[in-house]
C-alpha cells in the first residue's frame, strides 16, 4: 500500500473576484522510499497541493472542497486535529519554498532547529542541540558550532534554505515534502543536498515529494513525475517516460523551453499566452487556449486522464483519440 | 573596458563578528566581499556565479549602496558612489534598480500589485498620474502577469508570480543598470524563458546594463556576455560567457560546470561529477593562500603560500590560479 494517497483534492480560494480553483481534482500516490517529482507552470497549484496535505491552507479564504489524503491509513484532511499533530511535523515534514518567511527572524537558528525535537521527541535540550548541530553540518554549513547561534538575517539565501532543510530532516520523517528546496543553492551544494536526501531514503526508507522547476534535478532524482497545469494533473509517469516519451503538449512545450537545449543569444522558446483564469468555468482542457494542437473539441469537452502505457497517464484528448 | 557604466575597484564589504553578551567586543569579521575589481559596460550583461555564501548578494547590495563598504570604490558613470552623500545616492537609485533574491521578503504584504507598481511611477513623476493605471497594466503584461490581478496582494500569488511583480517593479523606472539577484530561479522554464527574453530585449533596446546573479549556469551562459565566478569573497575567473563555461580554467569553475544537472535521466544518472572534497571554507578564517586549495584536486604547496592574483591569461580572460598554465 502506498504511504500517501491523495484522491480528488480540490482546494479553492474564495476571493472578492470569485472562487479561485487553485487545485481542482488532483490525485497521486507516493510509495515508501520513492521520490515523486512535481513540475509545472508557476501558479499551477503545486505549493497549494502540499499546503493542503500539511493542513496549512488559511481557511477562509481557502477551502478544501473535496478529497482525501490517506497517510498510512489516516486521512490527513479529515482526522482529528490531535491525530494530525502527531503526524505533521514528525512523520511528514515539509521544506518551504520561502525560507525567510518561514524562519522566525527573532529566534536564533539553534532554537528553531531544536523546536520540532522538543515537541515530538522526549529528549533533553542538550541532546536536541547535539542533533541540531550534526544536522546543520550534514547540510554543509561550515563553522556550524558558531553559526548555529546566528539569526536568520546573518545567513546567505542558500544557507537559510539549508537551515530549512535541516529543520525538516531532523525528525527523520517518513515523508518529506520539499517545495523548491534547492533553488537558492549553487550546483555543487545542490548536488550535496540531493545526495543527503538520497542517503536518508536508503537508510530510513523515506519517501519524498520534490517540487522543482529544474528539470535537470528531476531527471537525476525522481522515480516518477507529476506534471501540473492550472490546478490539474496533465501527465504523470515514470521519469524516463516523461522525459523520453512525453505525451501531453504542455509537457512537450515545457521541455522545449529549457535554455540549455537552445542556441545562445537566440530568442528562447516560450509557451505563448497566459494561463487561464481558473475562477471562470473551464469546460474543456485548461491548456487548450495556448496549445498549438488544440481543436474545438479540446476547448469544449472535459478531458480525463487516460493510460497510454503502464503507469503513464496523460490528459490530452487528441493523443487519446490517436490524432497526435 | 573603454567606457564602463559601472566600475568596482578593490571593493571590500566585511561584517563584524562579536563575542560576549554583556561586553560585546569585535573578534573578527566575515569577509563577505574581499577585494573585488570588476567593470560592466553599457548594454552589457555580466553573469555572476559562485558557491552559496560566497558573497554574491552582498556584492549586489554593495553596488546598490545598501550596505556600507569596508574599502574600495564603486563608480557609476564615473561618479564615486562610495563618497556620495545620501541624497545623491537616492537620486542615482532611479538609474540603478535591484531585484532581490527573496521576493517574499522584498514585497510589502500590505500593498496590492497596483500600489507596488504605481508607487515608484508616482514618486519619481515618471508619467502623469492619469496614465499610471495604463503603465501598471503594461508593466504587468511585460512580465507575463494578467492585468486582472492588479488589485491582488502578495500573499495571493505563487512564488513565481511574486518574483515577476518584483521584476516589474525594477523595470518601472526604466533604469540604466539592473542588479538582479537570482531573478528566475523561482520560475518554471517557460516563464523563465519569457523573462530572459524580456531582459535580453531591454538590454538591446534600452542599452540596459545587467548584473545577473544565478545558480543555473545554462541560464547564465545564455544571457550573459561575460561571466564572473566568485569564491569566498573574491573573483576567481572572469571572461566571455561561453569560454568560461565551456572551457573553464579555474578548478573551482570546472567543478561548478561539472555539477550542472542535465534534463536527461539516463545521462544524468551515469555522469561523472567533480566531487569537491571538504566543506566550504569559513569567510571568518579563510584558508591561507588560495582559499580554494583545501578542496582543490590540483593543489600544490605553492597554493598554500600566497593569495593568487587575478591575472590575464588571454585577450579577454582573467584567472586567479597559480597553476593556470599547467591545467
Ligand atoms: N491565500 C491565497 N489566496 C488566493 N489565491 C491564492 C492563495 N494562495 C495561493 N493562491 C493562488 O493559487 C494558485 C496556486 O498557487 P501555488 O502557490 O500552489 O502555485 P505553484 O504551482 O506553487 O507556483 P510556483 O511555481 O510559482 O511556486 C496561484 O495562482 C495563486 O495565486
Ligand atoms: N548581515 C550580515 N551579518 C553577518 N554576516 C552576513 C550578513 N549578511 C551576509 N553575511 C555573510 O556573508 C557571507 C556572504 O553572504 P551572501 O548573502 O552575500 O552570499 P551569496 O553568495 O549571495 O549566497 P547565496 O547564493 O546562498 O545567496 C555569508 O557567509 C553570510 O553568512
Ligand atoms: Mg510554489
Ligand atoms: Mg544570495
Amino acid at each position: 500500500m502506498a504511504l500517501l494517497t491523495v484522491t480528488d483534492l480540490r482546494t479553492h480560494f474564495h476571493t472578492r473576484s470569485g472562487v479561485y480553483r487553485a487545485v481542482d481534482g488532483v490525485s497521486f500516490s507516493v510509495e515508501r522510499g520513492e521520490t515523486l517529482g512535481i513540475v509545472g507552470e508557476s501558479g499551477s497549484g503545486k505549493s497549494v497541493t502540499c499546503y493542503s496535505i500539511m493542513g496549512l491552507i488559511p481557511q477562509p479564504p481557502g477551502r478544501i472542497a473535496s478529497g482525501t489524503a490517506m497517510f498510512d491509513g489516516i486521512d490527513l484532511l479529515h482526522c482529528r486535529p490531535a491525530q494530525a499533530r502527531t503526524i505533521r511535523g514528525k512523520r511528514v515534514s515539509m521544506i518551504f519554498q520561502d525560507p525567510m518567511t518561514s524562519l522566525n527572524p527573532y529566534m536564533r537558528i539553534s532554537e528553531q532547529l531544536i523546536e520540532p525535537l522538543l515537541i515530538h521527541e522526549k529528549i533533553s535540550r542538550a541532546e536536541a542541540m547535539k542533533r541540531a548541530l550534526a544536522m546543520l553540518e550534514a547540510v554543509g554549513i561550515n563553522d556550524a558550532a558558531r553559526r548555529i547561534r546566528y539569526y536568520p538575517h546573518e545567513f546567505s539565501g542558500g544557507m537559510r534554505q539549508r537551515v530549512m532543510i535541516a529543520m525538516a530532516l531532523i525528525t527523520q520523517p517518513e515523508l518529506l515534502i520539499a517545495d523548491e528546496p534547492t533553488t537558492a543553492l549553487d550546483v555543487t551544494v545542490q548536488a550535496q543536498i540531493l545526495e543527503l536526501i538520497r542517503k536518508m531514503q536508503r537508510e530510513l526508507g523515506m519517501a519524498v515529494i520534490f517540487i522543482t522547476h529544474d528539470l535537470g534535478v528531476v531527471s537525476g532524482l525522481c522515480d516518477r513525475v507529476l506534471v501540473m497545469y492550472a490546478g490539474r494533473v496533465v501527465e504523470s509517469g515514470g521519469v524516463r517516460q516523461i522525459f523520453y516519451e512525453p505525451r501531453h503538449p504542455y509537457t512537450r512545450a515545457l521541455q522545449r523551453s529549457i535554455p540549455a537545449l537552445q542556441q545562445k543569444g537566440a530568442e528562447l522558446y516560450t509557451i505563448p499566452g497566459l494561463p487561464p483564469d481558473v475562477s471562470k468555468p473551464l469546460p474543456g482542457c485548461a491548456f487548450a487556449q495556448r496549445c498549438e494542437f488544440a481543436s474545438d473539441r479540446c476547448r469544449a469537452e472535459p478531458v480525463a486522464l487516460s493510460e497510454c502505457a503502464p503507469a503513464h497517464w496523460h490528459a490530452c484528448g487528441r493523443v487519446a483519440r490517436g490524432e497526435l | 573596458m573603454a567606457d564602463p557604466i559601472l566600475e568596482l575597484r578593490d571593493v571590500k564589504t566585511h561584517f563584524p563578528v562579536y563575542q560576549g553578551t554583556l561586553f560585546k567586543r569585535q573578534t573578527g569579521a566575515v569577509k563577505a566581499v574581499d577585494g573585488v575589481t570588476l567593470s560592466v559596460g553599457r548594454g552589457e550583461v555580466l553573469g555572476l556565479v559562485g558557491e552559496s555564501g560566497c558573497g554574491k548578494s552582498t556584492l549586489a547590495r554593495t553596488i546598490m549602496q545598501l550596505v556600507p563598504t569596508t574599502g574600495g570604490t564603486v563608480f557609476l558613470e564615473g561618479k564615486n558612489l562610495t563618497a556620495s552623500r545620501a541624497g545623491e545616492v537616492r537620486a542615482m537609485r532611479r538609474d540603478m534598480q535591484m531585484v532581490f533574491q527573496d521576493p517574499f521578503a522584498s514585497l510589502n504584504p500590505r500593498m496590492s500589485v497596483y500600489a507596488t507598481l504605481a508607487e515608484p511611477l508616482h514618486a519619481h513623476a515618471v508619467c502623469a498620474d492619469s496614465e499610471i493605471p495604463a503603465r501598471v497594466a503594461e508593466l504587468m503584461e511585460l512580465v507575463g502577469l494578467a492585468p486582472r490581478f492588479m488589485q491582488k496582494y502578495p500573499h495571493e500569488f505563487s512564488g513565481g508570480q511574486r518574483q515577476r511583480i518584483a521584476i516589474a517593479r525594477a523595470l518601472a523606472l526604466k533604469p540604466r543598470v539592473i542588479v538582479a539577484d537570482e531573478p528566475v530561479s523561482a520560475l518554471d522554464v517557460s516563464i523563465q524563458a519569457q523573462i530572459l527574453n524580456l531582459l535580453a530585449q531591454l538590454v538591446r533596446q534600452m542599452n540596459l546594463s545587467l548584473i545577473f546573479i544565478a545558480h543555473d549556469l545554462s541560464v547564465v551562459k545564455h544571457i550573459s556576455d561575460r561571466v564572473a565566478v566568485m569564491y569566498l569573497g573574491k573573483i576567481v575567473e572572469v571572461g566571455p560567457a561561453v569560454e568560461v563555461i565551456d572551457h573553464a580554467r579555474h578548478p573551482y569553475t570546472r567543478a561548478l560546470v561539472s555539477a550542472i544537472p542535465t534534463a536527461d535521466p539516463d545521462k544524468e544518472r551515469s555522469r561523472q561529477r567533480i566531487v569537491l572534497a571538504g566543506d566550504p571554507p569559513s569567510p571568518i578564517n579563510p584558508p591561507a593562500g588560495c582559499a580554494f586549495h583545501p578542496r582543490c584536486p590540483h593543489a600544490t604547496a605553492a597554493c598554500k603560500q600566497a593569495v593568487p592574483a587575478l591575472v590575464r591569461v588571454d585577450a579577454a580572460r582573467e584567472v586567479a590560479c597559480v597553476r593556470w598554465q599547467d591545467l
